[in-house]
């Protein structure tokens, strides 16, 4: 219906835009990767001393499996959390829309605001230590709340959930009513047929869910900073102290690429689960 | 056979006159918000038969059939299934199946599955499962497709697993929500007459919601007509044919002219037709049958219980095998006259019709 | 007109969801309720009612500084986003052309990728073009990780919309550029204004990317941050449930706007972006 030309014309600045702002940057940042710094000063020789560094020290490797446990834990929890709440809001709530809005709401709030709340509330001196101590439930502030990883997680499950509700939300709601009718018309409880009906199509939402959950806890470096604590730092801590203090760019430059690699070649694992889950 | 006389509430019993009816509906109400969907409806079901539920939407057919599966509650009355309270019951606890509009199969599972799932939920004999299925894939003529997974089927298809699904539970009642209304009118009709013969040798009870009452008539042992939610006549499609108990009976059903006018002096008077009719003084309404019309020879001998007419012929339509004419009477009331098919006629002609083919319907 | 699908809630369940949304929302009010905090430490109960924290606000000039280059920085990435992303939608919905796979994936990736990494690649290619860090790279930057929202939502809203109309358009005379202005843009109106709300306030409160891409001058998440650094102050609180009421008040906005337009169920469209 409209002309080549036309099309042309259209897609031409986003591409112009991906390819400047997207792709160029990645590529600098595989550049980078390969080069070395000495003396404080970035020396453009191309080489794998990075790569083997990360592999050689056993430092990276401890502080990426830990963040994946935590990233891992991050995403359990979130996906624990938002699976029976959209089950409820798609098939049980009369007020679906109004509990949908309530759910979004701390999305839009400042990742910044959320995380800064529970610093106040885990502290030794926070809410919850004097509140349980004022109970008396105990009687000396619990030390692991703040600064663990313990904190990380709870910060990270925080912000988090809302990102998985919205696609298992999104993927129940597209299973028409009548598929629970017919189950329950074949003898199937209500318990029954959410486990054969309802769960094994939303799967595909659990699944974007909890890729998400997953990714964006494993990149982050804010909370860590904030509240985790030198038991609680994660992988792009190590990347900030090498953009900052410990002034080691081309370093951080390879973490951040085996990062970036790690990451597309879940995403592309994921993709293939997915047209395999998906049955309509 | 029920008398249709009373075009109310009052259901009948099944053919088999004296055995306890398989389902029986009693005074049902159900209201959505501040309408009332259903009002004192009762009907029975015989078992072994064959019942449509017939309406337009907004009739309330749907929602008759959806308390019978059990997915909405009655706000008054009670249904019963052999005996016991069954609208207590949720749906998953009734012997009862259904066959649902879109057919609902499940897209994760393959054919097989879908067969086999109600007989997996109430955890049958593990050797027996694919026994069963197969026999419920044979009735159905489906069994090359135990495989395939349901989206890859075409709708007729679907539709027959849909079928097996239900019945490989053997159901003590088979419900089917407009089923056919998906397919095109070949696969339309083929399919109605596989599932008359099914239902003939599986031997259960069929209550069966459609609007096409073409189609109703071609299935039913009995037919339901269901009108703003109260039953307007129950009864075997020939006698609701022949003598339909009402006015919008009479139309619903086939094509029919209605005559409106007074009985005097035993003599029904409609316009400028008028035939001997036995009744008590008063204002009566008859329903002609377009087919019971017929061209005649006005030289031909006439008796007292033909009402012969001459009317101007306004349009013909060709139908293959028989003509529908629009025909002006000279009291300017137009009728329908069905007569075998022939080349185009015009002008004015003269018509007869039997004053037995005059039926009496409620207004 | 339906009653809900199964036949009865069981009542774990609901306790379940009443858990979730305390889960969800009792920090944010422990953060208001502070912010009133008499003393200056978050102990329990909390002790004296007081404006003290909000009036101090008022007088601190960084934070406002910062507050004026949010908007700006906001202001300018919602136009970057919108420019950039309704063609790009377009291109996703219309047209074919070599490398229109890797086009959508690389388009939606940052919606999924780590701030860091949107962060750094963008430094180094800043770094590189010898650009100096500022409100503009930061501006770049937040247009770069936004797009893909756009993207998302005008697609949506094109998925949506009736191609039948161009057709009559079309039909009836018009051009091409024509009925994109008179049917296809007038149509796409409510995903474009809620895309550039979302846009807007996801800019407000970007920190991640924008950390690597600071120059002289801060956005507000980041003030925020260097003092979060130095220690907690209920100030903070004061300023984390201002920014929590103006969120609030940007979500209402967007849910009336596609209420207004008759929409059966708002949703944030498609947030996956796997799934096209």
């Amino acid at each position: 219906m409209y002309s080549r030309a036309y099309k042309t014309a259209v897609a031409a600045p986003p591409l112009v835009w991906v390819a400047v702002f997207l792709l160029a940057p990645y590529g600098f940042l595989l550049c980078y990767s390969f080069w070395t710094v000495s003396q404080q000063a970035l020396v453009h020789q191309w080489n794998l001393g990075n790569y083997r560094q990360l592999l050689d020290n056993s430092m990276y490797p401890t502080v990426l499996f830990r963040s994946m446990r935590i990233a891992g834990s991050v995403t359990v929890l979130s996906l624990v959390l938002s699976f029976p709440l959209a089950y409820y809001l798609s098939f049980h709530s009369r007020k679906k829309e109004l509990l949908y809005q309530l759910v979004i709401i701390p999305l839009w709030v400042s990742y910044l605001v959320r995380a800064y709340a529970w610093k106040t509330i885990l502290g030794s001196d926070g809410v919850l230590n004097t509140l349980l101590q004022y109970v008396g439930v105990t009687r000396h502030p619990v030390e692991f709340l703040l600064y663990s990883p313990f904190a990380v997680v709870l910060t990270l499950t925080h912000i988090y959930t809302p990102f998985a509700f919205l696609p298992i939300y999104a993927s129940m709601e597209h299973i028409p009513r009548n598929f629970v009718e017919a189950a329950q018309d074949l003898g199937a409880g209500p318990m029954r047929t959410f486990w054969t009906v309802i769960f094994p199509l939303s799967l595909p939402g659990a699944l974007a869910g909890a890729t998400f959950a997953f990714v964006l806890s494993l990149g982050d470096f804010l909370a860590p900073l904030l509240i985790g604590g030198p038991s609680g730092i994660m992988i792009s801590n190590v990347v900030v102290s090498l953009f900052g203090a410990a002034y080691n760019w081309p370093l951080g430059a390879a973490i951040s690429a085996s990062l970036l690699l790690l990451v597309l070649a879940l995403l592309f694992l994921v993709e293939r689960i997915e047209k395999r889950l998906s049955f309509t | 056979m029920i008398s249709s006389a009373q075009p109310a509430a009052d259901s009948g019993t099944g053919d088999k006159g004296g055995v306890e009816p398989l389902l029986s509906i009693r005074s049902i109400i159900k209201r959505f918000g501040s309408t009332t969907v259903l009002r004192d409806v009762s009907l029975d079901v015989a078992s072994g038969e064959l019942l449509t539920i017939l309406g337009e939407s907004g009739s309330g057919k749907t929602t008759l059939l959806r308390l019978i599966a059990g997915f909405e509650q009655p706000d008054g009355g009670e249904i019963y299934m052999a005996g016991e309270r069954l609208d207590h019951l949720p749906p998953y606890r009734r012997r009862v199946n259904t066959v649902f509009q879109h057919y609902a199969l499940f897209p994760h599972l393959s054919v097989f599955e879908n067969v086999a799932y109600g007989l997996r939920v109430r955890k049958v004999n593990r050797q027996e499962i694919p026994k069963r299925v197969e026999q419920a894939l044979a009735l159905v003529k489906m069994t090359e497709f135990t495989r395939r997974a349901p989206a890859q089927l075409s709708g007729g298809q679907q539709q027959r697993i849909a079928l097996a699904r239900a019945l490989v539970n053997q159901p003590k009642l088979l419900l089917l929500d407009e089923p056919l209304s998906a397919l095109d009118a070949n696969l339309r009709r083929q399919m109605q007459l596989e599932l008359k013969s099914l239902q003939r040798e599986v031997g259960i009870s069929f209550v069966f919601v459609t609007h096409d009452q073409e189609e109703a008539m071609a299935l039913s042992d009995r037919i339901a007509l269901l009108r703003s939610g109260q039953l307007e006549q129950v009864a075997a499609p020939r006698e609701i044919y022949n003598r339909p108990a009402t006015a919008y009976t009479a139309r619903f059903i086939g094509q029919t002219n209605l005559l409106r006018g007074r009985v005097e002096n035993g003599l029904a008077q409609c316009g400028t037709l008028q035939w001997p009719w036995g009744a008590p003084d008063g204002p009566a309404a008859f329903s002609v049958r377009p087919e019971s019309i017929r061209l005649c020879d006005p030289a031909a001998a006439t008796n007292r219980n033909s009402v012969r007419f001459r009317a101007a012929i306004r349009n013909q339509t060709f139908g293959g095998h028989t003509d529908v004419l629009e025909v002006a009477c000279p009291d300017s009331r137009v009728l329908l006259v069905r007569i075998a098919s022939r080349g185009n006629l015009a002008g004015e002609c003269d018509f007869e019709f039997d004053a037995g083919d005059a039926i009496p319907v409620k207004d | 007109m339906r009653a809900p699908a199964t036949y009865h809630r069981p009542r774990w369940l609901l306790l379940q969801t009443v858990a979730v949304f305390a889960f969800l929302y009792l920090p944010i009010l422990v953060l208001v309720v502070y912010s009133f905090n008499g003393e200056s430490v978050g102990g329990f109960p909390p002790r004296g009612w007081t404006m003290r924290w909000y009036r101090i606000l008022l007088d601190d000039n960084a934070l406002w500084s910062a507050v004026g280059n949010s908007l700006i920085v906001a202001a300018a990435a919602m136009f970057l986003a919108l420019v950039f992303g309704l063609p790009a939608a377009l291109a996703l919905d219309r047209a074919s052309f070599p490398g229109k796979a890797l086009f959508r994936r690389l388009v939606l990736l940052p919606l999924i990728l780590p701030g860091i990494i949107t962060g750094l690649s963008l430094l180094m290619l800043f770094v590189t073009a010898g650009m100096k860090l500022s409100l503009l790279t930061i501006t770049l930057g937040h247009g770069t990780a936004l797009i893909s929202v756009a993207t998302t939502e005008i697609f949506a809203g094109l998925r949506k919309m009736d191609r039948v109309q161009e057709e009559a358009s079309l039909d009836l005379g018009a051009t091409n550029w024509q009925t994109f202005w008179r049917i296809t843009i007038p149509n796409l109106r409510l995903a474009i204004i809620g895309a550039g709300l979302l846009i807007f306030t996801l800019s407000m409160d970007e920190i991640a990317v924008s950390f690597f891409l600071i120059g002289r001058d801060n956005t507000l998440p980041l003030e925020i941050w260097s003092r979060l650094r130095r220690g907690i102050t209920p100030e903070i609180n004061a300023v984390s449930s201002i920014i929590f009421l103006f969120s609030l008040g940007m979500i209402l906005v967007w849910y009336r706007l596609r209420r207004r337009r008759g929409e059966e169920r708002p949703e944030l469209a498609e947030l996956v972006p796997l799934k096209q």
